[in-house]
């Protein structure tokens, strides 16, 4: 087996709040091998977002990383004394889109100067040859009229074209990781299946490997090799995309693919997973999921470790157990 | 572009019409400028052709005619007090005011860009506590009382700068200090605010991801975003000013501007030299607004011109 291209090794990052510390991330351990692409998935609150901004260092106070490791190609990126080095991988090995595109770009600042800054930096460009890189990569990601668009200010060009702007800085210094976290959420659906389809597009002609992160199973279903499922700041399941959409072990994955609608053409109706995730203030060092869990019992209250499991990992005693009456 | 500056220009004509029509009202129509301005042992025959030589014996509507007549050549009529014309005056002060205003607020704009940068950065930490403090005090500091004790310690008891009066560069530190302060606290506290404000933007995150450094964030990201409000308040410090702050620190530290010469015209009832100041100033004020129009526009390609 290849090197993995980023190692997350049991990291923990809290936040202090006034209520108390906030555990936000438990214990999460992931790898990334290079061209692969990694469905992140799970509710708001899980932990997606907050994996994510570790790894690009974007945890400010009163968030912390309190634990654990973050490897990129063997080489540590978390840490205050490496910060500094870091600077070379960020932007330019891995890189990042987000959430919202109509607020991720400077209003002020010209699309083309905003493109052009990444490889002024990173790959010493001068002026001249940056703009012209800004060009060949608004046409990459399927801009037309690129030389006039690069002197257009943001708030000229629609969502999906500002997500399209977001993707052209992503790539510009050819990266070996983007990390998409919920790169189409604030879009409406035409444009979602546009923006993934150039996700995709790239992904094949560049060999990039990309972390996408959604709550949208989806997406995941389309787009992904691999998934791992977040539920209150720990992964309780990964494994092979087809595998966990298939046959998913852990009884909040069961219940997360049975409560989404479309990938399951026979359903009448669609059936939530009742109550909620437990607080991380205080949580629970047994499984998180088993106050909601229909199998859970005593036994569950003990710490529940990610162990091997068919094809995939999952952090359940009872893995593979039918969670729910009816059939997934 | 060059529709608005044109429309902006017909309005600014506009309001120094406005003000014209308001010096008139004031300084013809209510109280009798003649007793104003001579002497109380003034005869009534010396009255009378006073009144006569400033044209106060023909029709309202006449005097009026001829007052705009004259202001559209510049002719604002002969100081009573220099006895030459009050136009000549105010060009010749207008200048000593314009460089104190100059060292003063660009010294009050060059600091508190880094010192409310730095502050934002950690809000509550002992940099911004400390800017806080001082800029609250320099919000509370009447310019008068400060002008009077930066002269006691600085000119008086160091004797490192001299008391007042125009001359050397050295004559310009303690008027520029103490006309900056007001305008520093104002200026750090809101580059502060929309600092932190802005910092917390997610574009800020993608600058970040992008692996750009701190220094290359602020100055090229947030400062540009800053800009935008920036302007806007510096235009009203620059009119509070030039209408207000240089009347008291010219005249605390005896500075030949039009702030003190304003002051000397009212002492002697010199109305035509204040007539030459107040129109001069709404002239400058209402220029400075276009101006700042323009620059924001610049700054911000979203904004509106209307």
């Amino acid at each position: 087996m290849t090197m993995p291209l980023l190692e997350i090794d049991n990291l923990h990052v809290c936040f202090d709040t006034r209520a108390g510390t906030v555990q936000a991330l438990r214990g999460v351990s992931l790898s990334v091998a290079p061209g692969e692409t990694l469905g992140i998935v799970g509710e708001s609150g899980s932990g997606k977002s907050v994996t994510a901004q570790a790894v690009m260092g974007l945890i400010d106070v009163p968030g912390r990383i309190s634990g654990g490791e973050i490897l990129w190609q063997g080489q540590p990126l978390a840490g205050v004394d490496v910060t500094r080095a870091a600077r070379g991988i960020w932007g330019r090995e891995i890189t990042m889109i987000f959430q919202n595109p109509m607020t991720s770009l400077n209003p002020l600042m010209t699309i083309g100067a905003q493109i052009a800054e990444v490889v002024e930096l990173h790959m010493g460009f001068d002026r001249r040859a940056a703009r012209q890189r800004a060009a060949e990569l608004l046409s990459a990601v399927g801009i037309a009229g690129a030389e006039r668009r690069l002197g257009q200010y943001p708030h000229e060009f629609s969502g999906g074209m500002r997500q399209r702007v977001m993707i052209a800085m992503g790539i510009a210094c050819e990266p070996k990781l983007l990390i998409a976290d919920e790169p189409t959420t604030a879009l409406d659906v035409t444009i979602q299946a546009q923006i993934l389809e150039l996700l995709a597009e790239l992904q094949e002609k560049m060999g990039l490997a990309i972390v996408l992160i959604t709550h949208d199973l989806g997406i995941v279903a389309g787009l992904c090799h691999r998934v791992a499922v977040m539920y209150a700041g720990q992964i309780v399941e990964t494994g092979p995309v087809d595998a966990i959409f298939e046959n998913p072990s852990h009884p909040y994955t069961q219940g997360l693919i049975r409560s989404t609608p479309g990938l399951d053409a026979d359903e009448e109706r669609l059936t939530a997973i009742d109550g909620a995730p437990p607080g991380l203030l205080r949580p629970p060092s047994g499984c998180a999921f088993l106050p909601r869990c229909p199998i859970g019992d005593e036994g569950c209250r003990a710490p529940q470790r990610l162990r091997a499991v068919g094809s995939g990992t999952v952090a359940c005693r009872k893995a593979g157990e039918q969670a729910w009456r009816e059939a997934v | 572009m060059l529709e608005f500056i044109v429309r902006r220009l017909f309005q600014g004509i506009l309001v120094v019409f406005g003000v014209t029509a308001t010096v008139f009202v004031v300084t013809r129509l209510v109280g009798d400028p003649v007793a104003l301005m001579l002497p109380l042992s003034a005869t009534e025959a010396q009255r009378a052709a006073f009144a006569q030589q400033i044209g106060l014996d023909q029709p309202i509507v006449t005097q009026f005619l001829r007052f705009v007549g004259d202001i559209a050549t510049l002719d604002f009529g002969n100081s009573l007090w220099q006895r030459r014309p009050a136009i000549e005056v105010v060009f010749e002060r207008l200048p000593n005011t314009l460089l104190l205003i100059a060292a003063g607020l660009g010294a009050a704009v060059m600091l508190s860009i880094p010192l409310g940068a730095v502050s934002a950065l950690r809000p509550g930490g002992l940099v911004d506590r400390l800017t806080m403090s001082v800029g609250l005090l320099g919000l509370a500091m009447p310019q008068f009382w400060l002008g009077l004790v930066a002269i006691v310690i600085f000119a008086v008891t160091l004797k490192w700068l001299p008391t007042s009066g125009m001359g050397t560069a050295a004559h310009l530190v303690l008027p520029a200090l103490t006309l900056s302060l007001t305008p520093l606290a104002r200026f750090t506290m809101m580059v502060r605010a929309s600092m932190i404000d802005e910092l917390n933007k997610p574009y800020v995150k993608t600058a970040r991801a992008k692996g750009l450094g701190l220094t290359r964030i602020l100055r090229v990201h947030t400062l540009r975003n800053i800009l935008v409000p920036f302007l806007s308040i510096s235009g009203w410090e620059l009119i509070s000013t030039l209408s207000g702050y240089t009347v008291v620190v010219e005249t605390v530290f005896a500075w030949p501007g039009l702030g003190l010469t304003a002051v000397q015209a009212i002492q002697r009832g010199d109305l035509f030299l204040m007539q030459a100041i107040v129109f001069v100033i709404a002239f400058l004020i209402v220029l400075i607004g276009i101006v700042l129009d323009i620059l924001s526009k610049a700054v911000d390609p979203r904004m509106e011109l209307n």
